[in-house]
């Protein structure tokens, strides 16, 4: 059974997005992992998880068990403990979660009551993103029906476990998304990171310990309880498991998102799912997954795309999706919006993000429509390490530098095509 | 002054906070929803409610990019210009929105019909140029389709 099982995430997801209702859902198959978690302890919950080798699917890949691992358990632990899903689906480019809440909620409240039985949590919020209604709209009807079940509620399916599920609507900031700045929204306040140590599995949510997980992340925990670690495992075609959430934006023939082995080729997934580019469209370059993260070039599409390979191809799996640069746009207009996005969303916390993102978005606007000097290249040299790891409070203004240093290094002659001729070769004026 | 239909939602708001929760999130989307924007005045009051300082509430208040500290049209424009849409062709549909309605981003219209305003990536990438009319997503954007969907907003040519 467990082997023609491929599509753990999406099985259940009809094509007009209508998802199942919760007796569609358990005549499915569904709930059946939750069943067999809570009558397991909940260290041999984690030590499923752990051994499966689930990677966070929210971008950064930190091991999932391993997260969990740190949260103080037993009867001495602070209480109450918190699972937050991060729901806040707002990187540029990224579209995957709202394909999951919209599409099979039950698979993300099943995941999350085996999270929150693993880690003994008695509180779970969704962080929603506001613009998600239609997602919102879905969960809160999921939601009612898995407490009618008994699923959530006190007491779960006579267990001494309970668990209540709160709905969040943000009201939209990206640094909510980072897990500190969510946790910090939902007491009430301005997004603004904390600083680590102390981390939330310690001290979060209301100074209790607090796992965030993304929607995706959560989704496969369903299928890990219920075939195990090593269906997981075998699931992936690199030493990376389970499948992955890819999607495509930009000028291919198809845009969309399509769940595949982790590890699937770059290549498989632009020519064969998403057939290639556009008549009349080449491709110049991709950001792998989502706009904070480096560029590839076509001569990286058969990097596995898996956490490693895509790294070692000097970028970051990031949220697995992509966003197509083919050779009708400027790559120095692409850069532009993507820092001008940064710069608006920066907290304004720490002087180098508050500070640097603007000064960069001036530079690329004088550069893209033709007042930029060549000094400015070496301006942007500079913020690239200046604004890079180590010298802000949070992973927002590194993961801005990202497209930026690897734009400077593969689309040099772009940039200085602009000073020379002081205007934009892709403008039609 | 609250309403008291605000003032309802809002005690029902505050019934659910755990301790040490500060719910001027909620509550700010609350008054929003029946006064379209967050006045000074209406600061004011939710401080009041929530028991804390009005520049507490307004910190909150001017953050988050979906409360507004300044009146907003019956209608809202949120056209996503992140960078999957503007691949697809976002400045064109931004200029043509801004010729219909005569306004740029941050506008509303003199018969305060609509207020235009940029959003961040609304997670519709693969459907794009996309955008958000209250609780609506609109995708696929052209010419063409934003004057079908103005109009039906009340735009008049």
């Amino acid at each position: 059974m467990a082997a023609v099982i491929t599509k753990p995430l999406t099985q259940h997801i009809r094509p007009d997005r209508e998802p199942l209702d919760i007796k569609a859902y358990e005549y499915a198959g569904g709930y059946q992992a939750a069943r067999k978690a809570l009558a397991m302890s909940p260290l041999d919950v984690q030590k499923v998880v752990g051994d499966s080798g689930l990677r966070g699917r929210g971008g950064a890949g930190f091991p999932t068990g391993m997260k969990w691992s740190f949260v103080p358990m037993g009867p001495d632990a602070p209480r109450p403990k918190f699972l937050l899903a991060n729901a806040d689906e707002m990187e540029p480019g990224t579209f995957k979660d709202r394909l999951l809440l919209e599409g099979v909620p039950h698979l993300l409240i099943e995941g999350m009551l085996i999270s929150a039985y693993a880690i003994q949590a008695e509180i779970a919020y969704v962080f929603l993103r506001r613009e998600y209604y239609q997602s919102a709209r879905v969960l809160l009807r999921a939601i009612a029906e898995a407490e009618q079940a008994n699923y959530l509620g006190k007491n779960i399916l006579g267990t001494p476990f309970s668990l209540e599920l709160r709905l969040h609507q943000s009201a939209g900031r990206y640094i909510c998304g980072e897990e500190t700045g969510l946790i910090n929204s939902l007491s009430g306040r301005r997004s603004t990171p904390r600083a680590k140590p102390p981390f939330p599995q310690f001290v979060g949510l209301l100074g209790k310990p607090t796992i965030v997980n993304n929607v995706e992340s959560l989704c496969c925990i369903p299928g890990i309880m219920q075939y195990g670690p090593e269906w997981f495992k075998s699931l992936g075609l690199t030493k990376d498991a389970g499948t992955k959430l890819y999607g495509i934006s930009g000028r291919a023939l198809r845009t969309g998102l399509w769940e595949l082995p982790m590890g699937t080729p770059l290549r498989e997934i632009l020519e064969d799912h998403a057939g290639g580019m556009q008549p009349g469209y080449t491709l110049r370059g991709l950001l792998p997954g989502g706009a904070s993260t480096d560029f590839m070039l076509p001569e990286h599409l058969d990097t596995p795309m898996d956490f490693d390979a895509v790294q070692e191809a000097g970028s970051r799996l990031g949220t697995g999706t992509m966003i197509l640069l083919d050779d009708h746009t400027c790559p120095v207009g692409f850069v532009h919006n993507l820092i001008q996005f940064f710069a608006r969303e920066s907290c304004g916390w720490c002087t180098p993000c508050r500070e640097g993102l603007p000064w960069v978005e001036k530079i690329l606007q004088a550069i893209e429509t033709g007042c930029g000097e060549s000094a400015d290249l070496t301006v942007l040299e500079d913020h690239c390490r200046l604004l890079g790891p180590g010298y802000t409070y949070c992973p927002l203004a590194p993961g801005a530098m990202e497209p930026l240093q690897s734009a400077l290094k593969y689309f040099k002659q772009d940039f200085v095509r602009h000073i020379e001729e002081k205007k934009c070769p892709w403008s039609q004026a | 002054m609250l309403s008291e239909l605000e003032k309802n939602e809002i005690g029902e708001v505050l019934a659910h906070a755990l301790p040490g929760q500060d719910m001027s999130i909620d509550v700010l989307a609350i008054v929003q929803k029946h006064r379209g924007w967050i006045s000074d005045e209406a600061v004011i009051d939710i401080s009041a409610c929530l028991g804390t300082t009005p520049s507490n509430v307004d910190s909150v208040a001017s953050f988050y990019n979906l409360i507004y500290r300044k009146p907003v049209g019956d209608h809202v424009i949120l056209l996503c210009d992140s960078i999957s849409c503007w691949v697809m062709g976002y400045p064109t549909i931004r200029g043509h929105i801004e010729k219909r309605l005569g306004i740029t981003f941050g506008r509303t219209t003199a018969d305060n019909r609509f207020t235009l305003l940029p959003v961040a990536c609304l997670g519709a990438c693969d459907l794009g140029p996309a955008m958000m009319i209250g609780e609506t997503l609109f995708t696929k954007l052209d010419e063409e389709k934003i004057d079908h969907i103005l109009k039906e907003h009340g735009w008049q040519p």
